[in-house]
C-alpha cells in the first residue's frame, strides 16, 4: 500500500486531462481517470451502525474492505429511486481506496484546459468544498469531484452530509 | 551473516586493513568498488551493525561476570573487527577510527596482555553507544555526522596505552616509552586529556595486528557463510504481503469450504479438503515467518539492568527464562516499550539496595527474573524480583492522599484490588522522584498498552519476598479466533439470503461465558435497578448492555421469520464480555459459531467509532464488523469510566479551595439540577394531591399533627409559571426545618444525593439561585434558600424572639458560593447576617455596622482569619465581639486546637451547619450574660431591622 501511494502522489499532482464522469442526480461530475481504481455494479453491503450517515457500508473488494460513501447524501441530495441501484467508483486516495455511490456512469472524457474555470462564488458552501473547479463542455457543465476532500469526513460526522437548500427541499 | 558479495569485500579489505595499518583512505581497489556499491549494501551494513551492537551489549555483560573467557572476548573482538572492516570498506571513517581503538583494546584483552577492568567495560560500552550513533546519522541522512567523537578515540587509545605494562609486552609491538605511559597512568580517567605527541605513536605501533587476529576472521568467516547457507534476509514487508494474502486464502478456502457442504461432488470434496489442509499448514508456516524470540526485546535489558544497577547503587542479577519463546513481530514491537518501563521499575522501586537487603537477611545481590513461556494459545511474561514488595498499606494510603479513591472505597478493597490501584493513572509509590521512574506516569501507560493489544497485566506482590507483574498477551493479532453472532434487522440487500440480522464478531480473548435464558420466567431473570438491567449470575450481580441498542438496531420481526422469532422472542443469549478487570453481560439476538477470522482495518472514515475494533470477510464473502468490547462497554456505560473517574478526581482535588459535601439534588421547573446542601435539609415527603389543602392564601397540608406550609418551587424561580404539576401525585417535598418551623418545599422530582467535591463555581444573577457548580459530571444549580423561603413565607424568620433579638453576624469567608450557603443557614435559623469576602471587607464592615460576632474563614486573604482577628482585638470596641473560625470540612482536631490557641472562640467546620449553629448560639447567649453584666456597653444599640 504504501509503496502505491507513494507512486500515486506524482501522478495526482498532474492531471492527464482525462476524467472519468458520473452522475449523481442532475449532477455531471469528473474524477481525474487515474485516480480511478475500478468501477463496479451495486455490491452487496455491510452497514456500519452508528457511523456517519454519508457511509452506505463497507463492500469486500477482493478481500479489501473499501468503505462505500454515497455521494447523494455526501451532497446533501434527495435520495435515489428505489428500484435503480447505484454503482461503484472506487477512487484511489491517500488513506487507501474509497468507494463511491453514484447513480450512472459516464464515459472517459478528454477536456480542454482553457475551458477550465474555478467554481462560481456563490456556489452553496458545501457544495464548493467538494467541487474543485469547472469545464464549459459543449452541451454540458462538468464538475471536477475533489476526491480527498469527498472521502474526508471529519466535519460531517453524524449530521448527513452537506445540505444544499435548492435541492432538499423538493 | 554477512551477504556473499559484502563478504568477499570485507575479507579483501582486512586484508588490505593489515598492510595500511588501519589507515583511513580504502585502498584504491576498494574505490572502484564504492563507485559500484549501491544503497543495498549500506543497508545490509546498517542491519548487521545493528544486530552485532545489540549482541555486543549482551556479551559485554556476560564478560563482566567472567572476565576471563576467552571464548567470549574473542566472539567480542571479531564482531567489533567486522565492523571496522566494513565500514573501513565504506569509508565511513570516523566510525573505523572508533571501532578501530576499541579493537586494539579488545585484542589486547584477548591476548591475555591486560586484565579487564569497570572502566574499561564502560569504556568499551560507550564507544558502542557512539558506533550506534554514527550509524544512526549514517541512516539518516547517508553521512556520518559531525560529530568525529575525537575525545572517546583518545581515551580509548590512551586506555590501549596503558596496559602495554612493560613486563607482558609483546617484544616488537609498542613502542612507546615506558615513562610516558608511567605518566599517562594519571591521566586514565575519562574525559582526561593528554597531549597529541603521546598518542601518535601508540596508534600506529598497536595497530600492526597481531597473527592470530588474520587467523581467527579467518575462522569466523567461514562459520557464518556456512549460516548464510542456512538464513536469508527477507524483507518484513514481503513477510507482511504474505501474510495478507495468506489471510484472503483462508477466506477463500473457507468460501470453498462452505460451498462444497451445499454439494455433493466427490472430486470437489476431495479437492477441498486438500485445499483445506494445505491453507492451514500454509498460514501456520507463513505466520512463523513472522514470529520472533521475544529475545529480540531481552537483549536490550541487561544493559539496561546493568546501568540502572550502577546509577542506584544497587547489586542485581538478571535471569532470563524462555527468551526463544516466539510472538508476532508486531506484538513484540508493542510490548517493547512497557517491557522496558517494568524492567526499570523493579529495578528502582523493586529491589532494595544491598544494606537493606543485608537488614532484611536477604543476599545484596537482587534478582530479577524474566520468564517467558506459552500457555494455552497464548503468552505469558513475567517480570519478577526479590525485592520488598509492594506495601499495600502504602498503596491504599497513596490513592487517598491523591483523591483517586475515598475512603470508604478503600476499606472494601481486596489486597489484590488494592496492588492493582497503581495500575491508575497518576500513580506513583516510590518516595522519590528519580530519573528513571517516579512520575506517576507508566504503569497505566503499561497497562494500556498491554491491552491495546489484546493483552492483561496483573500485578502480585508479597511484603519482603518481592513482587510479580504478569501479562498475558495473544500470539498473533493478524488471525485470531472470534465469535460471531447477529443483532438487529438486516437491512433488505439484493443479493442477501433469508438471514435475519446483521452478524458481528467477538474477539475470543474477550470472550467470558455464553449465557442462555429460555421462556419467560427466565426472561424475568434480568433485572432492573432504576431502569438499569442487570442479570443474577451465580450469585453476582452482572450489568447487561443490548447490543441493538447500542448499535441503534431493532431486533428482529421479519414477517417471513416470524414462525422463527415466536420460538426465539422468550430466548435471550447473554454474552458474558470481558473488559479491563470487569466483565458485563451483552444480550445479542443470535449466537452462531467460533471462527478464524482475518483482522482488517477500517478506513478513516470510520475510525472515530470505538465500538469497532475493525472488519473481517466471513466465509460467504459478506463483510462482518467486529466488536471492540472495552469501547462497547464504555458506550453502553456498564464500564463506568475508572481511569477517566480516577482522573478527574486527581484534577478536582488539584483544584484550590475544594469543598466536599453531600448533595441533595432534585428538579422544579425548566431547573432540571438543582442542589441544596443536604444538611440544610430535615426531611424528604412525599404527600397525596388530596392531602393538600389551601390556607391563607398558600398551600398547606397537614403533616405531624401541625400545618406544614408548602412552596412550589417552580413558581419562585420562574415567578411566572404555572402552578404546581396537578398530575403528579404524589408530590415530592423537601422540609426544612428550624425549632419549631418547618416549611415544605415541592419540587418535581428528587434525583439523588452526590457527595462531591463542588468545583467550578458561577455566581448567579437568577433570583432564588446562590450559583452553579459541577456535581456528579452535570452542571448544578445551587439554591439560594434565603430567597426562596423570603419569597415563600414571609413570616419565617418571625418567630417567638421577634426581629428585636436577631443578632447579627459578620461572615468573612472568600468563596462567595460558601458565604451563601452560610448565609443561607444562619438567616434560617434566624440571624441577621453580613458578609465580607477580604480583610479590608471585613474591616469596613465592622466600621459601619455594629456587629455580634465574627465569623472567619482561615485563608481570608490577606492574612487569614488570624489578621481579622488580631485586628478586632487591637482596637478596644471590638475586643468583646466573639470570633469563630471557619475551616474546611476535612480539618481534624488538631487544627481546632490550634486555631483556639491563636485566640478565636471556637472553631467549625464550614459546612456543619448544626454545629455552626450551636456554636453560635452558645456565643451569642455567653455574649447575653456578658452584657447583663456590662450593663450598658451599648450593644443593647445594636438592635435594627434587618
Amino acid at each position: 500500500m504504501a509503496a502505491e501511494t507513494a507512486t500515486l502522489k506524482p501522478e495526482l499532482a498532474r492531471t492527464s486531462g482525462q476524467f472519468s464522469t458520473f452522475f449523481v442526480a442532475d449532477l455531471f461530475f469528473g474524477v481525474d481517470v487515474l485516480r480511478v481504481q475500478e468501477v463496479l455494479r451495486f455490491q452487496q453491503m455491510t452497514r456500519v451502525p452508528q457511523s456517519p450517515e454519508v457511509v452506505e457500508g463497507l463492500i469486500n473488494l477482493r478481500g479489501q474492505i473499501v468503505t462505500a460513501i454515497d455521494m447523494r447524501r455526501r451532497l446533501g441530495l434527495p435520495p435515489r429511486d428505489g428500484d435503480q441501484p447505484p454503482m461503484n467508483i472506487v477512487v484511489r486516495t491517500d488513506d487507501g481506496a474509497v468507494s463511491l455511490l453514484v447513480d450512472e456512469i459516464g464515459d472517459v472524457l478528454d477536456v480542454d484546459t482553457a475551458s477550465y474555470e474555478p467554481p462560481p462564488a456563490n456556489l452553496h458552501p458545501a457544495a464548493r468544498e467538494l467541487i474543485r473547479g469547472v469545464y464549459k463542455l459543449k452541451d454540458r457543465l462538468l464538475l471536477v469531484l475533489d476526491a480527498e476532500r469527498t472521502v474526508e469526513l471529519g466535519a460531517v460526522r453524524k449530521s448527513g452530509g452537506a445540505h444544499v437548500p435548492s435541492t432538499t427541499e423538493k | 551473516m554477512l551477504p556473499s558479495k559484502l563478504k568477499g569485500y570485507v575479507d579483501s579489505n582486512s586484508k588490505a586493513d593489515k598492510n595500511h595499518n588501519g589507515c583511513c583512505t580504502p585502498p584504491a581497489k576498494n574505490k572502484e568498488s564504492y563507485a559500484l556499491q549501491d544503497q543495498d549494501v549500506i543497508r545490509e551494513f546498517l542491519v548487521e551493525s545493528h544486530e552485532n551492537l545489540s549482541r555486543l551489549d549482551q556479551e559485554f555483560v556476560e564478560l563482566e561476570k567472567h572476565p576471563k573467557d576467552a571464548a567470549l572476548l574473542a566472539s567480542i573482538f571479531r564482531t567489533i573487527h567486522t565492523i571496522k572492516g566494513t565500514c573501513g570498506f565504506l569509508a565511513f571513517s570516523t566510525l573505523e577510527r572508533i571501532t578501530h581503538q576499541a579493537e586494539t583494546l579488545l585484542s589486547q584483552l584477548r591476548d591475555g596482555e591486560r586484565e579487564l577492568t569497570a572502566s574499561m567495560i564502560s569504556l568499551i560500552f560507550e564507544t558502542v553507544d557512539a558506533t550506534r550513533k554514527v550509524l544512526a546519522s549514517i541512516e539518516e541522512s547517508g553521512e556520518e555526522g559531525p560529530n568525529g567523537f575525537e575525545d572517546l578515540t583518545e581515551r580509548l587509545s590512551i586506555a590501549a596505552q596503558l596496559t602495554a605494562s612493560p613486563e607482558n609486552q609483546p617484544s616488537l609491538e609498542v613502542s612507546a616509552p615506558t615513562q610516558s605511559s608511567a605518566a599517562l597512568s594519571g591521566a586514565a580517567l575519562p574525559g582526561a586529556t593528554t597531549s597529541p605527541v603521546l598518542l601518535a605513536e601508540p596508534h600506529i605501533d598497536v595497530g600492526v595486528s597481531s597473527p592470530p587476529e588474520g587467523k581467527k576472521f579467518e575462522e569466523d568467516t567461514g562459520k557464518s557463510s556456512a549460516a548464510a547457507d542456512a538464513n536469508i534476509r527477507v524483507g518484513v514487508g514481503l513477510l507482511d504481503k504474505l501474510m495478507d494474502l495468506v489471510g484472503e486464502l483462508v477466506l477463500t478456502r473457507n468460501q470453498i469450504l462452505q460451498y462444497n457442504a451445499e454439494r455433493e461432488d466427490a472430486t470437489l470434496n476431495a479437492t477441498s479438503q486438500r485445499l483445506n489442509l494445505i491453507t492451514s499448514e500454509l498460514q501456520e508456516g507463513v505466520m512463523k515467518t513472522r514470529m520472533q524470540p521475544i529475545g529480540v526485546v531481552w537483549n536490550k535489558l541487561p544493559r539496561v539492568v546493568r546501568d540502572m544497577a550502577m546509577s542506584l547503587g544497587k547489586q542485581i542479577r538478571l535471569e532470563m527464562d524462555g527468551a526463544g519463546t516466539e510472538l508476532d513481530r508486531t506484538i513484540i514491537e508493542a510490548i517493547k516499550d512497557p517491557l522496558m518501563h517494568l524492567v526499570r521499575n523493579s529495578c528502582d522501586h523493586g529491589i532494595e539496595a544491598p544494606q537493606e537487603r543485608a537488614r532484611a537477611g536477604k543476599p545484596p545481590e537482587g534478582r530479577l527474573t524474566l520468564r517467558a513461556y506459552h500457555e494455552g494459545g497464548q503468552v505469558n511474561i513475567e517480570i519478577g524480583d526479590d525485592g520488598a514488595g509492594i506495601d499495600v498499606a502504602r498503596v491504599k494510603q497513596m490513592a487517598l492522599d491523591r483523591g483517586l479513591l475515598r475512603p470508604e472505597q478503600v476499606e472494601t478493597l481486596s489486597d489484590r484490588e488494592a496492588l492493582n490501584l497503581i495500575f491508575l493513572p497518576g500513580f506513583s509509590t516510590a518516595k522519590t522522584i528519580t530519573n528513571v521512574s517516579g512520575r506517576g506516569v507508566g504503569m497505566d501507560v503499561v497497562k494500556s498498552h498491554i491491552e491495546k493489544i489484546g493483552g492483561v497485566v496483573d500485578v502480585f506482590s508479597r511484603p519482603g519476598e518481592g513482587s510479580t507483574v504478569k501479562i498475558k498477551i495473544p500470539l498473533t493479532l493478524a488471525i485470531i479466533p472470534g465469535l460471531v453472532i447477529t443483532s438487529g434487522n438486516r437491512r433488505a440487500a439484493p443479493r442477501s439470503g433469508a438471514r435475519i440480522g446483521e452478524r458481528f464478531v467477538i474477539p475470543q480473548v474477550s470472550l467470558v461465558e455464553l449465557i442462555r435464558l429460555e421462556g419467560q420466567a427466565d426472561r424475568s431473570q434480568i433485572e432492573r435497578i432504576h431502569g438499569t438491567p442487570v442479570y443474577r449470575r451465580r450469585g453476582g450481580l452482572l450489568p447487561i448492555a443490548y447490543l441493538n441498542d447500542i448499535l441503534g438496531l431493532e431486533r428482529p420481526v421479519d414477517i417471513e421469520a416470524s414462525a422463527e422469532t415466536s420460538a426465539e422472542a422468550n430466548v435471550v443469549n447473554i454474552v458474558v464480555l470481558q473488559a479491563e478487570d470487569r466483565q458485563f453481560g451483552l444480550v445479542v439476538d443470535g449466537i452462531n459459531d467460533t471462527q478464524e477470522i482475518v483482522v482488517k482495518p477500517l478506513g478513516k472514515q470510520l475510525k472515530g467509532l470505538t465500538i469497532y475494533a475493525g472488519a473481517t470477510i466471513m466465509g460467504d464473502g459478506a463483510v462482518a464488523l467486529i466488536l471492540d468490547v472495552l469501547g462497547i462497554g464504555q458506550r453502553s456505560g456498564v464500564l463506568a469510566e475508572s481511569r477517566e473517574q480516577a482522573r478527574t478526581a486527581v484534577e478536582q482535588k488539584t483544584q484550590s479551595g475544594t469543598e466536599q459535601q453531600r448533595l441533595l439534588l432534585f428538579r422544579a421547573g425548566s431547573f432540571k439540577r438543582l442542589a441544596v446542601p443536604l444538611a440544610l435539609v430535615a426531611r424528604l415527603e412525599e404527600f397525596q394531591q388530596s392531602a393538600i389543602e389551601h390556607a391563607g392564601g398558600g398551600l398547606v397540608v397537614q403533616y405531624r399533627n401541625r400545618i406544614l406550609p408548602l412552596v412550589p418551587l417552580r413558581t419562585i424561580l420562574e415567578p411566572g409559571a404555572p402552578g404546581p404539576d396537578q398530575t403528579a401525585d404524589p408530590v415530592q417535598v423537601v422540609v426544612f426545618n428550624d425549632g419549631d418551623r418547618s416549611l415544605g418545599m415541592v419540587v418535581d422530582q428528587i434525583l439523588d444525593v452526590a457527595e462531591e467535591a463542588v468545583t467550578v463555581r458561577q455566581k448567579s444573577s437568577q433570583k432564588g439561585l446562590l450559583g452553579s457548580a459541577v456535581v456528579g459530571k452535570q452542571v448544578t444549580d445551587f439554591l439560594d434558600l434565603n430567597d426562596v423561603i423570603h419569597a415563600a413565607a414571609e413570616n419565617w424568620f418571625q418567630g417567638q424572639d421577634g426581629l428585636e433579638s436577631r443578632k447579627r453576624i459578620l461572615v468573612a469567608e472568600t468563596s462567595p458560593f460558601s458565604r451563601g450557603l452560610i448565609r443561607s443557614s444562619l438567616e434560617m435559623a434566624g440571624y441577621g447576617v453580613l458578609e465580607a469576602s477580604t480583610l479590608d471587607e471585613a474591616i469596613r464592615a465592622l466600621e459601619q455596622q455594629p456587629v455580634d460576632i465574627v465569623m472567619a474563614t482561615l485563608d481570608l486573604p490577606p492574612g487569614g482569619g488570624s489578621a481579622l482577628l488580631r485586628a478586632m482585638r487591637r482596637r478596644p470596641q471590638w475586643d468583646g465581639i466573639p470570633v469563630l473560625a471557619l475551616t474546611e470540612a476535612a480539618a481534624g482536631q488538631a487544627k481546632a486546637s490550634e486555631v483556639q490557641a491563636a485566640g478565636f472562640d471556637d472553631c467549625q467546620p464550614k459546612f456543619d451547619r448544626a454545629a455552626m449553629l450551636e456554636s453560635l448560639a452558645r456565643l451569642a447567649s455567653a455574649l447575653a450574660s456578658a452584657e447583663d453584666v456590662a450593663g450598658g456597653r451599648g450593644r443593647g444599640a445594636l438592635i435594627h431591622g434587618g
